[in-house]
């Protein structure tokens, strides 16, 4: 078995609400695999379930070969979890905090060093520091070494890069790069469609369920369909116009502008000379690539 | 150091980090120790009095030289009969005693404002005395006040308090901790680090229970010098059993914690459900015999009743252990109890 972790057929609910609905993932040894889903998909529940916190209802979960059920304990040693809340003690120390998540794994600081000194490195500078005293982006550096200390094979980081800023969130994904070329495998939730492409393998997860898996590139390579960018003075009436032209299947804002998901029947010169002369300034409609955030609102319309 | 070394370090440090706890933990107690033993008395001073005497008689200044100089009284002289009635409306005095002579002999009647019955039947029975010591006529009831010959309040209120502080400084803290990381999450890496889950219990209830027993260090110090408790061999008996409540307090905090999941929710539960039955049912300001019997069975669950019950034994009447036996084995039994069902929970919570 060359899975790390193997998730088979889970579903789990809390009273009538479905949190997750047989759910089946396989993540290679070594792997860095991104589970992207919005808010309230059950990404959290699916990081319990796997952290050994929560029981499923239905399903075999596999860490490292050990049954999340009857093994719980032995998993316990080779997991490092790293909840959405970044879980320190707002009072001690930044060194405070390093040396009690190392003593509860009975390891030293000392001999783990090495690998977490990537991570740690900035926050060396001040040791004596309090937690709550720590920037977002300090607090989840701290949260990923506390994590780490116990060189655990596998990873699982849930939304780590929530409520961080964007320079931060960046040298995040850097240091998991580092870190997955020591051999840990990493599980990491996001809500950033944008991180997707981080990962090498992704699953997207929506309501419970799984939409897709597969590695960024492959899955925006099935988004075969006729994208358009389009832009004008007025957007939102640019929006209204656009959703009620034929040959239309979907459009919906994107960064800037709206994109545009039409049939083979959309004319994009003609809609626009037909908005310019109904009133509508500066319209542009050209054509566009979809990245892993088109798909995600292809899947979750067509779903 | 190993594990349980690191979590009661981790755990001494929120102690004393949190300024606002550690105010609270050491200054409360002795605050309210001092405050009942000293300003909140049952014990009533300065009875206003004043007489009212149809005629002059050695008797009769006799009566009025003894109000005058016990501490109790402050006697303000005579009055006539017609301005009694105004004086009590208005307050200024709290009791008049008329005096009759009637040949040979005395009549008295006690006049006394009894819109505070507790201060009323103390000023009366204090007059009372009063009459009896300097009356020829009558034999004198002696009343001998046994364990408490002063009538100090602080006597009384001592063991209450302790019975109160503990309560409230372990059930309270220990279930507000908890679920303190609860709430921020950290209990959830506790849980899944390899930690066993009695590990993590024994490492929040060790520090609390040693904090408890600064306290009661310090409570203790405070009664037998401060509040001049008699000080005796019983001293050890008051030590173990407030050993066995506290962990009975601990047990309770702990089976809180296991039921909540906000540290609001585990303050609101700890009060109401332990601090207010303390104070209203333990006996530590109303007498349990006094209560409906309904209420005087509902007594019987609360712990607090029985450390109080045995602590005035101990304390006050400083009788050996073989009269607080009852009080011990209920009080043992309720510990075993909670704390197996608060261990048991705890786990189940994975």
């Amino acid at each position: 078995m060359n899975s790390v972790v193997n998730i088979k057929n889970l579903s789990h609910s809390y009273g009538s609400t479905v949190a997750l609905d047989n759910v089946s993932i396989e993540v290679e040894r070594g792997e860095m695999f991104g589970i992207i889903g919005p808010d309230g998909a059950g990404k959290s529940t699916l990081y319990r379930i796997l952290a050994t916190l929560l029981k499923p209802d239905r399903g075999e979960v596999f860490v490292s070969g050990l049954n999340a059920v009857t093994d719980y304990k032995k998993i316990r040693t080779k997991i490092g979890y790293m909840p959405e809340r970044f879980s320190l003690y707002q009072d001690m120390t930044v060194n405070e905090n390093l040396k009690f998540y190392a003593s509860l794994f009975g390891v030293s600081v000392k001999e783990n060093y090495d690998l977490i000194a990537p991570v740690f490195s900035q926050l060396e500078r001040f040791p004596n520091r309090r937690a709550s005293a720590l920037s977002g982006g300090m607090k989840q550096k701290l949260a990923l070494s506390c994590a780490l200390i116990h060189r655990p094979e596998i990873l699982l980081l849930d939304e780590p890069t929530t409520g961080v800023d964007a320079v931060s969130r960046s040298e995040f994904w850097d240091m998991l790069s580092q870190l997955r070329k020591s051999g840990i495998t990493i599980l990491v939730s996001t809500s950033y469609m944008d991180e997707a492409t981080r990962c090498e393998r992704i699953a997207m997860i929506n309501k419970g369920k799984i939409l897709d898996t597969n590695t960024p590139a492959n899955l925006v390579a099935n988004l075969n369909e006729n994208l358009y960018s389009a832009s004008a003075d007025d957007m939102f009436c640019l929006l209204n116009r656009l959703r009620t032209t034929s040959g239309v299947k979907n459009c919906y804002t994107f960064g800037a502008t709206l994109h545009v998901v039409a049939d083979n029947s959309f004319d994009p010169d003609k809609v626009s000379a037909q908005l310019t002369t109904d009133g509508l300034k500066n319209v542009k409609i050209y054509r566009t690539k979809g990245d892993i955030e088109d798909l995600f609102i292809k899947l979750t319309h067509d779903g | 150091m190993g594990i349980f070394g690191s979590l009661i370090k981790k755990e001494a440090i929120h102690i004393v980090r949190d300024k606002r706890t550690m105010i609270i933990t050491l200054v409360m107690p002795l605050f309210l120790l001092i405050l009942f033993g000293f300003a909140i008395s049952t014990e009533v001073k300065n009875i206003k009095v004043v007489t009212v005497v149809d005629r002059h008689t050695e008797m009769s200044r006799n009566i009025e030289q003894r109000l005058a100089v016990n501490e109790y009284f402050t006697y303000l002289g005579q009055a006539a009969p017609k301005d009694i009635d105004l004086l009590l409306r208005t307050g200024k005095i709290d009791a008049a005693l008329f005096i009759r002579t009637d040949g040979n002999k005395l009549a008295t009647q006690i006049v006394v404002d009894a819109s505070n019955t507790t201060s009323a039947k103390t000023a009366t029975g204090y007059i009372q005395g009063v009459l009896t010591g300097s009356s020829q006529s009558l034999l004198p009831i002696l009343t001998q006040t046994l364990y408490n010959p002063q009538m100090k309040s602080a006597y009384n209120f001592v063991p209450g308090i302790m019975g109160m502080i503990f309560i409230l400084i372990c059930a309270i803290m220990t279930s507000v901790s908890i679920v303190r990381e609860k709430e921020s999450g950290t209990m959830d890496l506790l849980l899944v680090s390899p930690t066993k889950p009695g590990t993590i219990i024994m490492g929040k209830i060790i520090p609390y229970f040693i904090l408890s027993c600064i306290i009661l260090a310090i409570m203790l110090l405070i009664a037998y010098t401060v509040l001049e408790l008699p000080f005796s061999a019983s001293v050890f008996n008051v030590i173990i059993l407030s050993l066995i409540y506290i962990t009975l307090s601990l047990s309770i905090g702990l089976l809180v914690s296991t039921i909540v999941n906000t540290q609001l929710n585990a303050l609101i539960i700890s009060a109401v459900m332990f601090m207010i039955p303390v104070i209203m049912f333990s006996g530590m300001i109303f007498p349990i015999d006094n209560m409906p019997r309904i209420l005087q069975y509902i007594t019987t669950i609360i712990p607090a009743r029985w450390y109080i019950s045995a602590m005035r034994k101990l304390m006050i009447q400083q009788l050996p252990f073989s009269y607080i036996i009852r009080e011990t084995i209920i009080l043992g039994s309720m510990t075993i109890v909670l704390l197996t069902l608060a261990i048991t929970k705890f786990k189940n919570s994975r």
